[in-house]
């Protein structure tokens, strides 16, 4: 089974929203809930001003606290390393939403379940992109298999240094960052 | 008809039509696909999108009649596989409630927005009686015609066919017109405009000047720049703002609005005196290149400190940075340049930096455009108009491109030099594009008739006698059109949906008015899709593959580069780049860029300076319900300290009052240290008037209606609309 995982570059990373309304018509996310965001921070006081960009969404962590604190189930790992859920088993409890520390879930306002990113499982399945990557003008979006030592995200993660977010909640993301990339020359 | 010097350009006009796409039908499970219904046919169909002008290539996903996804076609270079956040949400336009339905005959008063609902023959009859009545009245000449984007090429066809010169399109004089002159009389030729044709794929440097790519999202353009940026070129950003560019760059320069000028000289002159340039380069393809340098002489890094508040030090270094690794640098040429009203000279030093440099034709510079020629079809030729257009003026001698719109508004208020009685607009926003709203609004009071062919009821479109409800690119054929990236290159646009409501597209709208007004043979085909067919033989290109792909490129049209085949030469009438230019000489301006002052706000006031936020194109996009919920309205930024000393906090609402007493509506403030403390940015296209459009009306202010003042580009006729000072007014 492959090992997915998304790497973001930020370095590449434009700010021009196309993976937030990629997701969206992709996956039918209702009017004002995301599956995704970008953060833009600035430091510094000019002229010395520094900015970062950085898209947010679901970690699909390997030691995920929605899944451990799901009561009926309906959250789970899945075989593929992707964080899911099970839409028939969720009663809409939010308890995955209280434990999850990257506010990366919602409740789907129509139907009542819980919902989030799933890495676009359904067109992995087909042998596409998630939508965010695929439409992502910047590349700094890149999607791949982490137990395939020649994906683009393998060779990122071991060609540059990386973070994740929140390393102290111990949940090992599945979502890696590129703060800072290597100069040529 | 007064074309002066540079011909008018035709918007991709060729084409024509027919049937629903042809593309594979698969049956799927759609629980896949995160849809309820087990099986659907499903299509995937190529397009182009109109989201904004860059015009990519699209692939619509179709599910029963129902277009449910929008994607890049990978075989478009302007999308390259990807879209835009505008891109993926068209069909937020496709099925806004809000769109135009029916054919509108106003029966109110102008603005009051009381309008009846007739048939197409009713409103398409109307409009050609007025039009004839106006015709026999005034004369051909009295009827004008303002466009933006593909419907604007039928109309075109269809007013130079009833005798009028009269058409102007923003992009000329609101948008890039100076920019063009500017190097057109530097190279011969523009440095492209759909793509700009900047290589920063392959550049080692890039000096940007307000240039706000990724706020400004020209897909396959912000690709390459993020290619370089990955790549880690070279980043020098001239932006009084600290652009999402800004945040890449190795150098921000934080210059001093309206001082632009002053730093490109000081460039030339570190170039030059430093001797950065390339002699025998100099030597053997440019003209005047003496004369320039005594004309930067007194332009030292140490006087232009003074006037763009940039530390000269800075200053000789990134000239420095540019000269080093010339010529694989490029200064890139922007796009919006109606700034100050002296825009053609500074498009012009612009142009000049590249010149020095040697960028034109390198890798890593300005490639150069495919030279292959595609042949036209025949058309029955329009007849010669009597009259000088009123949109190219000899008082404004390097005018040409697209036409003055400003100049069209001032003679339908005069009447001089000859009265100017009706207006068609077709996709473009009159009241928010032009500067000084009044002047818009006074000229159309003058009108006998103003038709508005547009997709949503915008400002303009509801100030009008008679609507014309047009499909939106997702429901429509267009002409073919012609893509100038490295290779050329032939693109469809082709319906994925049908039609909605009782919508017509534009070729129609202009072809059934042309049959009611006697033209009908200016529209040679039954469905336009006749005449796409015919020039895709024409141009050996196989209609039926186009349509399943489409795109097409033709073979062996690239050439980018200089090099030892393709030897330098430019198009200028000596074959070499003109550093001293006669043509402006010859008409009294200065033939070396001179720098200029630009007025600087009062006290109390700061420079209004606009432009653009990624997920909206215009005021045409902010009712789009995908995009509206990523920015329902605009901020203004402020910087931090006048924040503080006006007591000013970050997320509340101000109003701005411009230095003629002109109030905004309420915006919320962004108090960033991310602004100048003598200007403020209001991004453009919000606080729309339209209360048909439920989403956007009165959200966020509009920047248009506080540029009450403009100051005309002498040498082109191009309106400068950074001149508008505001202070902030705290809510009451």
């Amino acid at each position: 089974m492959p090992k997915y995982a998304m790497v973001i570059d930020q370095r590449r990373c434009i700010g021009c929203l196309a993976c937030i309304v990629a997701c969206k018509r992709e996956n039918h996310v209702p009017e004002e809930h995301y599956r995704t965001r970008v953060v833009e921070e600035i430091d510094g006081k000019a002229p010395k001003l520094r900015m970062e960009l950085r898209s947010e969404l679901c970690n699909h962590c390997d030691n995920p606290p929605c899944v451990y604190n799901c009561p009926t189930g309906a959250s789970y790992k899945d075989k593929d390393g992707t964080v899911q859920i099970n839409r028939k088993k969720c009663v809409g409890c939010k308890a995955c939403i209280a434990a999850c520390p990257y506010d990366a879930r919602y409740i789907n306002p129509e139907h009542g379940y819980a919902d989030k990113c799933t890495f676009c499982q359904h067109r992995l399945k087909a042998g596409k992109e998630p939508a965010c990557v695929a439409t992502c003008i910047g590349k700094s979006r890149v999607f791949g298999d982490l137990d395939d030592p020649s994906s683009k995200v393998s060779k990122l993660l071991r060609e540059y240094s990386s973070w994740v977010r929140l390393p102290e909640a111990g949940t090992h993301p599945r979502v890696f960052y590129i703060r800072k990339q290597s100069r040529p020359e | 008809m007064g074309i002066s010097r540079r011909e008018f350009i035709k918007y991709a006009a060729l084409g024509l039509a027919g049937s629903a796409a042809l593309t594979t039908e698969v049956f799927k499970p759609l629980s896949a696909m995160g849809l309820d219904d087990d099986r659907a046919i499903v299509k995937h169909i190529p397009t182009v999108c109109e989201m904004c002008f860059w015009m990519c290539g699209a692939v619509g996903r179709v599910v029963n009649g129902r277009l449910v996804k929008l994607e890049g076609n990978p075989l478009h270079p302007k999308s390259r596989g990807r879209l835009c956040a505008r891109g993926n949400a068209g069909m937020g336009l496709l099925y806004d409630p809000d769109r135009l339905k029916a054919p509108l005959i106003r029966t109110g008063a102008r603005g009051e927005n009381r309008y009846k609902k007739a048939s197409w023959d009713e409103a398409l009859n109307y409009v050609a009686d007025r039009i004839t009545k106006i015709k026999e009245k005034y004369g051909p000449e009295a009827i004008a015609l303002f466009a933006h984007g593909s419907p604007g090429s039928y109309f075109f066809d269809l007013v130079l066919a009833m005798g009028s010169p009269n058409i102007s399109f923003p992009s000329f004089s609101q948008c890039l017109g100076a920019r063009n002159v500017g190097y057109e009389l530097t190279f011969g030729e523009d440095p492209g405009s759909g793509p700009e044709r900047v290589d920063m794929e392959n550049s080692r440097v890039i000096a940007m000047f307000a240039t706000h790519l990724g706020e400004n999202m020209h897909n396959s353009q912000v690709q390459d720049f993020t290619e370089a940026v990955g790549r880690g070129a070279k980043l020098i950003v001239v932006d009084p703002r600290f652009s999402t560019a800004a945040g890449k760059a190795d150098y921000w320069l934080q210059i001093k609005p309206g001082t632009d000028l002053a730093l490109m000289l000081a460039w030339l002159h570190v170039l030059i005196y430093e001797k950065w340039y390339d002699e025998d380069y100099i030597k053997k393809y440019t003209e005047g290149f003496e004369e320039l340098k005594k004309g930067v002489k007194e332009y030292t890094p140490e006087w232009a400190e003074k006037e763009t508040e940039i530390p000269a030090r800075l200053i000789a270094e990134t000239a420095r940075e540019l000269g080093r690794y010339r010529p694989n640098v490029v200064v890139h040429p922007g796009r919006h340049y109606a700034w100050y009203g002296n825009d053609t000279q500074r498009a012009r030093a612009n142009a000049l930096l590249n010149a020095v440099l040697g960028t034109w034709g390198a890798k890593g510079g300005i490639y150069l455009k495919p030279q292959v020629k595609l042949p036209s079809l025949k058309g029955k030729p329009f007849p010669e108009t009597e009259k000088e257009s009123v949109a190219i003026p000899d008082k404004y001698p390097f005018a040409g491109g697209e036409g003055l719109t400003n100049e069209v508004r001032r003679a339908t208020i005069t009447g001089d030099p000859y009265p100017i009685k009706a207006w068609l607009v077709v996709g473009t926003n009159l009241v928010k594009t032009l500067p000084n709203q009044k002047e818009t609004l006074q000229a159309i009071k003058n009108l006998d008739l103003l038709v508005s062919i547009d997709v949503m009821p915008m400002d303009t479109t509801m100030l009008a006698d008679v609507i014309l409800p047009e499909t939106t690119y997702l429901e429509r054929h267009d002409e073919l059109k012609k893509v100038y990236a490295k290779s050329l290159g032939i693109a469809l646009r082709q319906p994925v949906v049908k039609p909605l409501f009782e919508v017509k597209p534009a070729w129609w709208i202009a072809k059934e008015l042309a049959k009611r007004l006697g033209l009908e043979d200016y529209f040679p085909y039954k469905h336009l899709e006749d005449k796409l067919r015919k020039q895709a033989k024409l141009w050996n290109i196989d209609y039926d593959k186009l349509q399943r792909k489409g795109y097409h490129v033709i073979p062996n049209s690239a050439k980018p580069y200089f090099g030892p085949d393709n030897p330098p030469k430019f198009k200028t009438e000596s074959g070499k780049i003109n550093l001293y230019s006669k043509e402006l000489e010859a008409y009294g301006f200065d033939p070396i860029p001179k720098y200029t002052k630009v007025e600087q706000p009062p006290q109390g006031y700061m420079r209004l300076l606009y432009g653009r936020v990624p997920m909206h194109t215009f005021t045409r996009s902010i009712n789009n319900k995908w995009l509206w919920e990523l920015e329902k309205e605009n901020h203004v930024w402020i910087n931090t300290e006048v924040a503080r000393r006006l007591n000013i906090k970050d997320g509340e609402y101000v109003v701005l009052e411009n230095q003629d007493g002109i109030r905004s509506n309420k915006v919320l403030a962004k108090v960033t240290e991310r602004i100048r403390k003598d200007c403020v940015f209001l991004p453009h296209g919000f606080g729309l008037m339209s209360k048909r459009l439920s989403r956007a009306y009165l959200k966020g202010a509009d920047d248009q209606g506080l540029i009450t003042r403009y100051r005309i580009d002498p040498i082109t006729g191009v309106t400068g609309m950074r001149v508008n000072f505001v202070k902030i007014v705290k809510e009451a």
